[in-house]
C-alpha cells in the first residue's frame, strides 16, 4: 500500500484526493448551473443550494489538505516532454490550485455576505468572516461564476494533456494518477 | 430716517415671507433617523421584512400650510437588505429589482391633502424597476421641535401597498405574495 508519492508515481492519498475533487468539482459545476435556474416553487429550490454549499465546504477542506500533503511529499519526476510543455504543465497545475481556491473562497463569501454561518449537511457550521463588504454577495457571485467556467475549461485542457501523454506519448501519465507504482 | 424705515419694512417683509414659506428639511439619513422598510408575505404563512439601507431626500413642510408640503426621495435599490445574503442577491438580480439596470427608485410628490391635524394624503410619482406610477397614501406627522443639539426636526410616517406586477416584477412568489407593503419612517432636519 503506497500512501505517499514516489519518484515514479503518485501515492494513494494524492490519487484519492485528486479524483475525489475532480468528481466533486464537476458535480458542483453541474449542480450550480442547474440550481440557479430553479424557481421558488421547485421542490429542490432550497435543497440544491444547501447541498451545493455543503459539498463545496467539504471540497474546500480537501483542497487545503491536498495542498498540505503536496507540500510535505515528493513530486513524481516530470515526464519527458519539450520544455514549453513542461512549463505549461507546471503553470497549469499552479493555476488550477489558485482557481480552485478562489472559486471556493468566493462561494463562501456569497453565503456569508450577511455574516451568517454556512451549515454543512446540518452537522456543523462554518462561521462568516468578522467583516463584510458592500454588495459582497453580488461581487462574489460574479467572480464565482466566472471562475467556475474557467476551472472547467482549464480542467478540460489538463485532462486533454494527460490523455495525450497516455495514448500518444505512451508514457503512462494517466497510470501515475490511477495506481501507485 | 426714511432709509431706516425702508430697511425695517424690507426686514419685516423678509421675515414675513420666511414665515409663510414652508421650511425645507433634509431627511436625516446621516444619523439614520429615517427608514424605508418593506414587508411581504412568505407563502401566506408569515411575514418577511427588510429595508433599503441607502436613500436620500428632502421635504418641505409647514404645519400652518400643509398643502404646500412636498417630498422627494431617491432610493439606491442595491441597498436592499433582508438579512439573508442569497435572498438579497436574488432580489437585486434581474428577476426582481434588476439593480444594474435600475439602480435607483424615486418618489416625487405632486400633491398633499390635509385630512386633519397631523394627517394627510400624499400623492406623487413613484418609480420602481423603471416603471413610474402615481400613488397616493396616508401619512401622519409624528411630531416636530428642537432637538438637543441645536437643530430643528420633524418626523412623519406613511405606509402604502404596491402590487409587484404593476412595476413589471412578475416572478411567481405565490398567491399570498403579490403585494408588498412599503413603510416610510422619516425624520428631517430643518435646513
Amino acid at each position: 500500500m503506497t500512501l505517499k508519492n514516489t519518484a515514479q508515481s503518485y501515492g494513494w492519498i494524492s490519487i484519492a484526493m485528486h479524483w475525489l475533487m475532480a468528481l466533486a468539482i464537476f458535480g458542483l459545476f453541474g449542480l450550480g448551473l442547474y440550481m440557479v435556474e430553479l424557481t421558488y416553487y421547485d421542490a429542490w429550490y432550497k435543497g440544491s443550494l444547501d447541498l451545493h454549499k455543503s459539498i463545496g465546504i467539504i471540497t474546500f477542506s480537501i483542497l487545503l489538505l491536498r495542498l498540505f500533503w503536496r507540500s510535505i511529499n515528493i513530486k513524481p519526476a516530470e515526464l519527458p516532454a519539450p520544455k514549453w510543455q513542461k512549463m505549461a504543465a507546471h503553470w497549469m497545475h499552479i493555476a488550477l490550485y489558485i482557481v480552485m481556491f478562489l472559486l471556493m473562497l468566493t462561494g463562501y463569501l456569497i453565503s456569508t455576505a450577511k455574516g451568517k454561518a454556512i451549515p454543512v449537511f446540518g452537522l456543523f457550521s462554518i462561521p462568516a468572516l468578522p467583516w463584510t463588504i458592500n454588495n459582497q454577495e453580488d461581487i462574489s457571485g460574479l467572480i464565482h461564476a466566472t471562475l467556475a467556467w474557467s476551472l472547467i475549461v482549464m480542467s478540460a485542457l489538463h485532462a486533454f494533456a494527460a490523455i495525450k501523454h497516455q495514448f500518444i506519448n505512451k508514457d503512462g501519465a494517466l497510470n501515475r494518477m490511477l495506481t501507485p507504482k | 430716517m426714511k432709509k431706516q424705515l425702508l430697511t425695517l419694512t424690507l426686514g419685516a417683509a423678509t421675515l414675513l415671507s420666511s414665515l409663510t414659506h414652508a421650511a425645507d428639511y433634509k431627511i436625516d439619513t446621516e444619523g439614520n433617523h429615517a427608514f424605508i422598510n418593506f414587508k411581504i408575505q412568505h407563502l401566506g404563512y408569515s411575514w418577511l421584512t427588510g429595508r433599503f439601507n441607502d436613500f436620500d431626500g428632502t421635504f418641505s413642510y409647514d404645519k400652518d400650510k400643509p398643502e404646500a408640503s412636498t417630498i422627494n426621495v431617491t432610493i439606491n435599490t442595491a441597498s436592499i437588505d433582508s438579512n439573508h445574503a442569497e435572498r438579497d442577491k436574488h432580489l437585486k438580480g434581474d428577476e426582481f429589482l434588476d439593480v444594474s439596470q435600475f439602480p435607483t427608485s424615486h418618489f416625487v410628490s405632486t400633491k398633499y391633502e390635509s385630512t386633519g391635524e397631523d394627517k394627510g394624503i400624499l400623492t406623487g410619482k413613484f418609480t420602481l424597476h423603471g416603471v413610474t406610477k402615481t400613488i397616493s397614501f396616508p401619512i401622519t406627522r409624528i411630531g416636530e421641535g428642537n432637538d438637543p443639539w441645536g437643530g430643528y426636526r420633524a418626523g412623519f410616517e406613511g405606509k402604502t401597498t404596491l402590487k409587484l406586477t404593476d412595476y413589471g416584477i412578475d416572478y411567481n412568489l405565490g398567491p399570498a405574495s403579490t403585494h408588498v407593503e412599503l413603510e416610510l419612517l422619516i425624520e428631517g432636519i430643518r435646513q
